[in-house]
């Protein structure tokens, strides 16, 4: 084979690169390394004229391999494969080295930074010489949805996979749909009813033809990969027979079994067999069979026998269990979040003092249907507060005790509340201590002066350095950092805007989905601005406050997002996967097998016949777990083999 | 018979004998012994504590560094000594340039590896709360006491680890288990004022005032303390608010003197003057009638 003939091209990206690295003294370099036919310098390789000036000078030197000294691979390895192709290249003759993120931006001194990058560069070189063509690796699409968690993300996403033509299911773990959304009296900025503008979208999602709803369930385990995922879900039954129940509520009456409403926080109190709240989805009764006083062996009944005599014959006591296989294309993960636990803020007194809340349990006094229909009262005595105090980001943006971020919502939601508060306590007292406001969105900034000014609301700049009781007071003890000077507060009741945090289930599901976390617990975006939507495992997307603490408009924004890229993903019946995959070299294999069960990803078997290991090449992602196991050597990664690899080693560490 | 090294330091010499005697002596009727480290000299304390003041970290590490010879777990008494050495400790493991400056000029290496305790931690975590209960002799039962804290022993919480920084139980618990009944007030972890008492004495007044109407306001006939400054505090605002009168003061005690009364220690031994056995007595009686 004729050595291959490379052209080298670099990219100053503005002052970006070119700022600390000499790019001229690099193309200089580059070309006098042996097969290197062609270099040159450009200020943006990705722009128009920087994408024809590879294309055509593929055309003009007759080049075999490009080099493209630029910004991480991430940024835009498709973008310039796609010119190499377009100029007539396999996709694989084209290497990225980058200079950028691991080169000049990470480095002041300009001498180091230009050897390094040249550096760099030469490696890439090594790399491309030996490189392979490859074709792409084409596997069919499953073009299904699975939605995970059927809060306000997942109902807008299953709604809007469902309304582009596909088939969604949503499995939600609780009884009803709507999650933390339907739990709020009103929204911010506009103050509009939570429930009037989620309660049509839960009933579209329940009457959809192409959604299949699979409510009281759980992701058991998801095997396979993008296009084609197979998810076990298990799901718990009702007990009650959606399509014959009216909601008469007999079967409640008599049930004896009584314990805490967790739709009201626990300030309410429900049956064993319920609805968690008048607008649920699917607007039936559901037993809940932890606390059922017996259902095997059963030993109450009263539901059952109420249900028959009265209403209409719809609970089965006997149900059981299913389990349900479904195979789907895409995943959308919209998991949610929760509060974080508020009692660890032992300074703020929350579960030794009861009147003093979280801003959850707040929003609930607010709502119409909430425990109290809507009246602010103190939970130790009922009485009507005439002072209170709302304490933003408790437990937020304390990185040595508490949660280091800011959950985004708590400025205007504790300014709504206030304003709630002064509307229904007209000659009561509001104080809200806060760090800063961050008002940022549509009409928020509007929106929280509106409460400040128009409603008279007292806002002090600095934190809450205790609350105790005394004289049936709470006093409040904090500094108002604008004019230097402690203040206290004797307050009826105090509020905590308690910080968001990952729903309890998300760690687990996460590993079951072979998805990242972040450092806070929530689900990792493949890319910070470019990729927002998207797990770094392919094919699973991201919807919603499971990603990160997000308002309802940003939410539903990312949701109907995610949806067009799972739309995106299923528009063609096959998809094409990197083949830059494990390959075994059958003579050398001795069917050991000990690569097979550490392969994250079950691509590797052996074969029965040739007693060698296979690579199933649509499951692999090329993670080189097995290649670093193998005894003998015999398995290697296409386009990263070992002579690959040392032959870029030697052209690092080469004077 | 177990013992641990202990470090006494300074005040535990001169104005705090009381609480080395108590605790010396509680500490043996419990079957310990604090056996007093070679060659210890101040903890440094009472120097200004900002990062970049190098001198003042000087003292403590020949301390650790001391103490590193003979055992790995060094017992403390005083809160200031607690809190200047565990952090001491603490940061010596990293080991930072104002590290290496240290170790050059005391011409020794030390870069952590003591273990330092407060002698409520040896109860709580090695003799265990419930094992004092068992060795109780005469319990102070119904004597409301209030346990203050002060700062030096919790904070910062994420150094020290000794207990919730806001709200704390580790004195109370060990008060419930010699019988008496703690008492909680808000302002048991306030600041008492520390050595602005001396320096400014108008600012830190009404801070160790405000703490002893707060334990008298909910029913607390003494106060209990584990840092000598905290009650010197205590008691002098007290003495220039109210004088002397019997009716005002409220006794500061240590809690190792409670603790030796419970164990059925003499009062005398345990160094208690006669109005600090006041409530006691009056327990007592109310306990013959």
């Amino acid at each position: 084979m004729p050595a291959k003939r490379i052209g080298v091209f670099i990219c100053h990206c503005g002052l970006n690169i070119a700022g600390t690295v000499r790019v001229k003294e690099v193309v200089e370099r580059a070309s006098k390394q042996p097969n290197v036919v062609f270099a040159v310098d450009h200020k943006y390789l990705c722009s128009e004229p920087g994408q024809t000036l590879i294309r055509d000078s593929v055309k003009q030197q007759h080049l075999d391999a490009v080099v493209v000294a630029a910004c991480s691979p991430a940024m835009h390895e498709t973008t310039f494969k796609n010119v190499v192709q377009s100029a007539g290249l396999n996709r694989y003759s084209c290497e990225i080295a980058n200079i950028r993120e691991q080169g000049s931006w990470v480095h002041d001194d300009s001498d180091k930074a230009t050897t390094k990058a040249h550096l760099t560069v030469r490696q890439s070189i090594e790399k491309v010489r030996l490189n392979e063509p490859l074709q792409p690796i084409t596997v069919p699409v499953t073009r299904r949805v699975l939605v995970i968690g059927g809060g306000i993300a997942g109902i807008r996403a299953a709604l809007d996979v469902a309304n582009g033509g596909y088939e969604v299911y949503l499995v939600e773990k609780s009884g009803t749909i709507g999650g933390r959304m339907a739990q709020l009296s009103e929204t911010f900025p506009t103050l509009d009813c939570s429930t009037c503008i989620l309660g049509p979208l839960m009933v579209e999602v329940y009457r959809h033809p192409k959604i299949k709803l699979l409510r009281l369930a759980r992701v058991e385990e998801v095997s396979g990969y993008i296009g084609n995922f197979k998810v076990r879900v298990h799901q718990e039954p009702a007990y009650v027979d959606v399509a014959k129940c009216n909601a008469c509520g007999e079967c409640a009456k008599v049930c004896p079994a009584e314990l805490p409403n967790e739709f009201d926080l626990g300030l309410t109190w429900r049956k064993a067999i319920y609805t968690p709240f008048s607008q649920a989805v699917p607007p039936a009764y559901v037993l809940d069979a932890k606390n059922c006083l017996g259902l095997l062996p059963q030993a109450c009944g009263e539901c059952k026998k109420a249900c028959d005599e009265f209403g209409t014959s719809c609970i089965n006591l006997d149900a059981w269990p299913q389990t349900h296989e479904l195979e789907v294309g895409a995943i959308i993960v919209s998991t949610g979040y929760e509060l974080y636990d508020a009692t660890k803020l032992t300074e703020y007194g929350y579960g030794i003092y009861p009147d003093v809340m979280t801003s959850l349990e707040f929003e609930r006094m607010l709502s119409a249907s909430g425990p109290t229909a809507g009246e602010i009262r103190r939970p130790s005595d009922g009485h009507v507060p005439r002072e209170i105090v709302f304490i933003q980001c408790a437990g937020q943006r304390e990185p040595e005790t508490a949660l280091p971020y800011c959950s985004k919502i708590c400025c205007m939601y504790t300014a709504r509340h206030a304003m709630m508060f002064r509307h229904k306590v007209p000659d009561g007292e509001a104080y809200v201590f806060y760090m800063d406001i961050r008002a940022g969105g549509k009409g928020y900034e509007e929106f929280v002066k509106r409460c400040q000014e128009e409603k008279g609301l007292l806002y002090l700049r600095g934190r809450v350095a205790k609350v105790y009781e005394e004289n049936n007071k709470l006093i409040v003890k904090g500094v108002d950092t604008l004019s230097g000077k402690t203040v206290q507060i004797n307050a009826d009741l105090v509020v905590l805007a308690v910080g968001m945090i990952p729903s309890s289930e998300t760690h687990d599901l996460a590993s079951k989905l072979k998805a990242s976390l972040d450092a806070n617990g929530f689900f990792s975006e493949a890319h910070p601005k470019l990729r927002p939507l998207e797990s770094p495992t392919a094919g699973i997307f991201l919807a919603g406050a499971g990603q990160a603490p997000k308002d309802i408009p940003d939410t539903v924004a990312q949701a109907s997002g995610a949806a067009s890229k799972a739309l995106d993903l299923l528009s063609s019946p096959t998809l094409e996967r990197e083949p830059t995959v494990a390959k075994v070299i059958g003579e050398l294999c001795s069917g050991c097998g000990i690569c097979i069960p550490l392969c994250p990803y079950t691509a590797l078997s052996l074969n029965p016949k040739t007693k060698v290991a296979e690579v199933s090449e649509a499951l692999c992602e090329g993670c080189g777990t097995c290649i670093a196991s193998c005894p003998s050597g015999s398995l290697s990664l296409r386009n990263l083999t070992d002579e690959q690899i040392l032959a870029m080693v030697e052209a690092m560490v080469a004077t | 018979m177990q013992s641990y090294l202990y470090f006494p330091g300074c005040t535990l010499r001169t104005m705090a004998r009381d609480f080395d005697a108590s605790a010396k002596a509680s500490a043996r009727a419990l079957g310990f012994e604090l056996k007093e480290m070679e060659g210890w000299l101040c903890c440094g304390a009472v120097f200004s504590n900002v990062d970049d003041n190098l001198m003042a970290k000087a003292g403590p590490n020949r301390i650790l560094s001391r103490a590193k010879r003979d055992g790995d777990t060094l017992a403390t008494l005083c809160a200031g000594c607690y809190n200047v050495l565990k952090r001491t400790n603490l940061q010596a493991t990293h080991n930072s340039p104002s590290q290496q400056s240290i170790n050059a000029f005391n011409e020794e290496t030390f870069n952590g590896g003591v273990e330092v305790v407060h002698f409520l931690e040896i109860l709580r975590d090695r003799i265990s709360f419930p094992n004092v209960e068992k060795s109780v002799k005469s319990p102070l039962t119904g004597l409301r006491v209030g346990a203050y804290y002060g700062c030096l022993l919790l904070r910062p919480s994420g150094e020290m680890k000794l207990d919730d920084p806001h709200r704390p139980s580790i004195m109370e618990d060990l008060l419930t288990s010699i019988g008496c009944t703690p008492i909680d007030y808000p302002s048991r972890t306030e600041c008492c004022g520390s050595y602005l008492s001396v320096s400014s004495t108008d600012y830190a007044e009404p801070l160790a005032s405000n703490i002893v109407k707060s334990a008298r306001s909910c029913g607390a006939q003494l106060i209990a303390v584990s840092c000598p400054l905290c009650k010197y505090n205590l008691e002098t605002s007290q003495l220039r608010n109210g004088g002397d009168s019997t009716d005002y003061y409220l006794p500061v005690v240590y809690f190792t003197q409670l603790l030796g009364l419970a164990l059925g220690l003499d009062p005398q031994q345990l160094e208690l003057d006669p109005r600090q056995m006041k409530p006691i007595h009056e327990i007592q009686t109310l306990r013959v009638s």
